[in-house]
């Protein structure tokens, strides 16, 4: 009895300090204006990734100062895929939140669950396929930036083994492979880009790992796709060079970073809360490219020639001008042709796509 | 002047009542302290923790979810504790039941009636979880190999096992690569009751009760408790020793195996990454923070979740980084477990050899 009595005042105790907590006045965390539209992100790792989140909290950050105090912004970083991004979300839409982006695959069906619950508020997940009529997709074609990386890749590389730190083996990452191969082939057929899966979208040490794995194996130049700078780092550190992804990531780590596919969400972000804000908004299907905008090639290492340089300034040219880089005749691992000439991969078979193109050394599942 | 430590002779009310008092506003302040340097109001944030985790029947339903799971095993835990057997591996015994419910829910559907379908992804559940910690048991009393390595050890295997089969052979096959099962039919949920909330709370308060009824009422329950405070006199008196472990340490292993069935069949609905956040390890802390008490267990799992569900407000209200929630969440818990110390020991001061006699003559 003794003891249920120490747990009796504990609880009461928390209970009349938490009830004097609320009495007094809570000073308002940031000054709400009456008429602020209110935005809540979903992180999977820290802005301080200086890679995936890094690029959507900037993209947050634009808007703050696009819209002013007419947009009241909110982020939580390192929620877990999975049952537990479920609560978050909800928490977001509970406290009033009028749109909430997930910027992370696997919380598609933890968005799609919270959609469906609070019919009011606007939902936008990022790389996922499931809609809702108050929930859309957003995502943009990265792999379009990856095959001008890959062609730089394919160039400079002299081992021709090109090593490759993916995350999981889901389309989002598979098509992005395929593409910086394709990159790296049309300059380099001999070379071959040799994948290692981590399994997780955010985890510094394995992501390195992966990257040592690779250049132990021979490997003299390492892309990713991962979401921070650590296989960058474990290049420069073998004296290596590397591709990056998310963010310009040469600016951290530096010039052995010859270029990087990156994200620039802010043009995504401001025009779908625009809508939002002016109440034309339905829910959509967003897949933008190079000539959106929202994805494109950081400017170029010093370390990269003029005549590579050229090559990647023609092949943006013809992205930029309509042509797609999944246009046949394309083989696959096994050197069947998967895609014929003067045929190209659809948008349904892109965002579906589970199998490598040749010169992949790895496995899809 | 010495100090050291003195066991109470007896428990007193007072230090039983005053103590958890004391720390729980030491470790209030010691927060507040932290806060303020971190430019935030103290209060502002206690009160949004608060609000994030009771202030509301959706936010509690929320903090049930968290709560269910660290009952179970809390419960697994503080009964293995009560022998003395160190059962650290509650995370690897959740795991192996929520790997066995997504089998009998994936695999066996087929053939078992949807009736009886989700009575036996619990039963497989449960078992699953008893013969985890079974085995620990077994190597405990026939080789005497130390408990708290292997049920450790085991955790990362069970993980590792439930990895390798979301990650394998068990992916969605229309699930485009992303790791994680099918989802299991709808006849294998199990049910909510309000939110997320689901009715694996009934299970949780039930087996608090029918434990609390077992070692406190029951001669089997008598005999738990005299191996947990000497087995040389359990054996003196004509207990058995080992079967009573083997027994205890299987429904302890249970009770986490039903958490892990519970958290795929209500929650998630598939077996997948972020079944378990660690809630087996948490369950160490719950369980001694409820001093072994199966009922204390339930409130005290209450209260645990209630701060993991606050710890998230301090990031989504106060804007303060992902970190503080935990320094916030360790802060709290730090002073309140140090204190349950001073409920069984006081500190005794010594001046001097003649005082000490003095002292010592006067207690």
């Amino acid at each position: 009895m003794k003891k249920l009595a120490v747990l009796g005042t504990i609880l009461l105790v928390s209970a009349i300090l938490f009830a004097g907590c609320n009495k007094k006045p809570v000073e308002p965390v940031a000054v709400e204006k009456p008429k602020a539209f209110k935005v809540a992100f979903v992180y999977i790792g820290p802005p301080g990734d200086l890679g995936w989140t890094y690029e959507h909290d900037r993209g947050r950050k634009a808007l703050n100062e696009a819209f002013g105090e007419k947009l009241q912004t909110a982020f939580i970083e390192n929620v877990p895929e999975g049952p537990d991004a479920t609560r978050v979300i909800r928490q977001y839409a509970q406290d009033g939140y009028d749109m909430i982006f997930t910027t992370s695959f696997g919380y598609m069906d933890p968005t799609l669950e919270v959609a469906k619950e609070f019919p009011n508020v606007k939902f936008e997940h990022c790389s996922g396929y499931k809609t809702n009529p108050n929930m859309a997709t957003y995502f943009g074609r990265i792999e379009e930036a990856r095959y001008l990386s890959g062609i730089i890749a394919g160039k400079m590389t002299k081992s021709n083994k090109i090593g490759f730190v993916a995350a999981f083996p889901i389309p989002e990452v598979v098509r992005g492979i395929n593409g910086f191969t394709l990159g790296v082939r049309s300059v380099n057929p001999k070379a071959q880009v040799k994948v290692v899966w981590t399994n997780t979208w955010y985890d510094p040490v394995k992501e390195r790992e992966a990257a040592v794995a690779l250049l132990d194996d021979g490997s003299d130049i390492i892309a990713q796709h991962q979401d921070t700078t650590e296989p960058q780092k474990a290049a420069k550190e073998r004296g290596k060079f590397s591709i990056g992804y998310d963010s310009d990531m040469g600016k951290f780590v530096g010039d052995t970073v010859l270029a990087s596919p990156i994200w620039n969400w802010a043009v995504y972000y401001k025009d779908t809360i625009g809508k939002a804000m002016a109440g034309t908004w339905t829910s959509h299907q967003y897949w933008g490219g190079l000539k959106d905008g929202v994805v494109a090639l950081s400017d170029l290492s010093p370390n990269v020639p003029e005549d590579v340089k050229t090559l990647v300034k023609a092949a943006q040219d013809k992205i930029t001008g309509g042509w797609s880089i999944f246009s046949g005749p394309i083989k696959d691992q096994a050197g069947k042709i998967a895609v014929k000439e003067g045929e190209t991969v659809p948008d349904d078979k892109q965002s579906t796509m589970d199998w490598f193109v040749a010169g992949v050394v790895g496995k899809v599942k | 002047m010495k100090f050291y430590f003195e066991k109470r002779k007896a428990l007193s009310v007072k230090a039983v009542v005053l103590v958890p008092v004391v720390s729980f506003v030491v470790s209030l302040l010691l927060t507040a302290v932290i806060l303020f340097i971190f430019g935030a109001n103290p209060l502002a944030t206690y009160a949004a923790m608060f609000g994030g985790a009771f202030g509301s029947g959706r936010a509690f339903t929320e903090t049930l979810v968290k709560a269910i799971p660290l009952m179970l095993t809390g419960l697994g835990v503080a009964l293995a504790f009560k022998m003395r057997f160190w059962n650290i591996g509650a995370e690897g015994q959740l795991a192996m039941g929520g790997i066995s419910a997504a089998a009998v829910a994936l695999f066996a559907s087929p053939w078992i009636p949807k009736v009886i379908l989700l009575p036996a992804v619990l039963a497989g559940a449960c078992l699953a979880g008893a013969l985890w910690a079974g085995i620990p048991a077994l190597l405990k009393t026939s080789l005497k190999v130390d408990e708290t390595l292997t049920t450790l050890m085991m955790n990362y295997v069970a993980i590792l096992i439930s990895e390798t089969l979301y990650y394998g052979p068990w992916r969605d096959p229309n699930g485009f690569g992303f790791p994680g099962t099918a989802p299991f039919p709808e006849a294998a949920w199990l049910p909510r009751f309000a939110g997320r909330a689901h009715i694996g709370l009934v299970f949780g308060v039930i087996l608090a009760v029918a434990l609390w009824i077992v070692l406190d009422r029951t001669r089997w329950g008598f005999e738990l408790k005299i191996i947990g405070n000497s087995q040389a006199s359990a054996r003196y008196l004509g207990i058995s020793v080992e079967r009573n472990i083997v027994m205890a340490i299987l429904l302890s292993g249970a009770a986490s195996g039903l958490a892990g069935g519970c958290e795929v069949t209500a929650i998630s609905h598939r077996l997948q990454q972020g079944m378990s956040l660690g809630y087996g390890y948490t369950a160490i802390i719950v369980a001694w923070m409820a001093q072994l008490n199966p009922i204390a267990v339930v409130f005290v799992s209450l209260l645990m979740a209630g701060l993991l569900v606050g710890g998230d407000q301090v990031q989504m209200m106060m804007g303060l980084p992902a970190a503080m929630g935990l320094v916030i969440q360790g802060m709290i818990l730090f002073p309140m477990l140090a204190g349950s110390f001073f409920t069984e020991y006081h500190i005794k001061v010594v001046r001097s050899p003649k005082a000490a006699v003095a002292a010592g003559g006067a207690a």
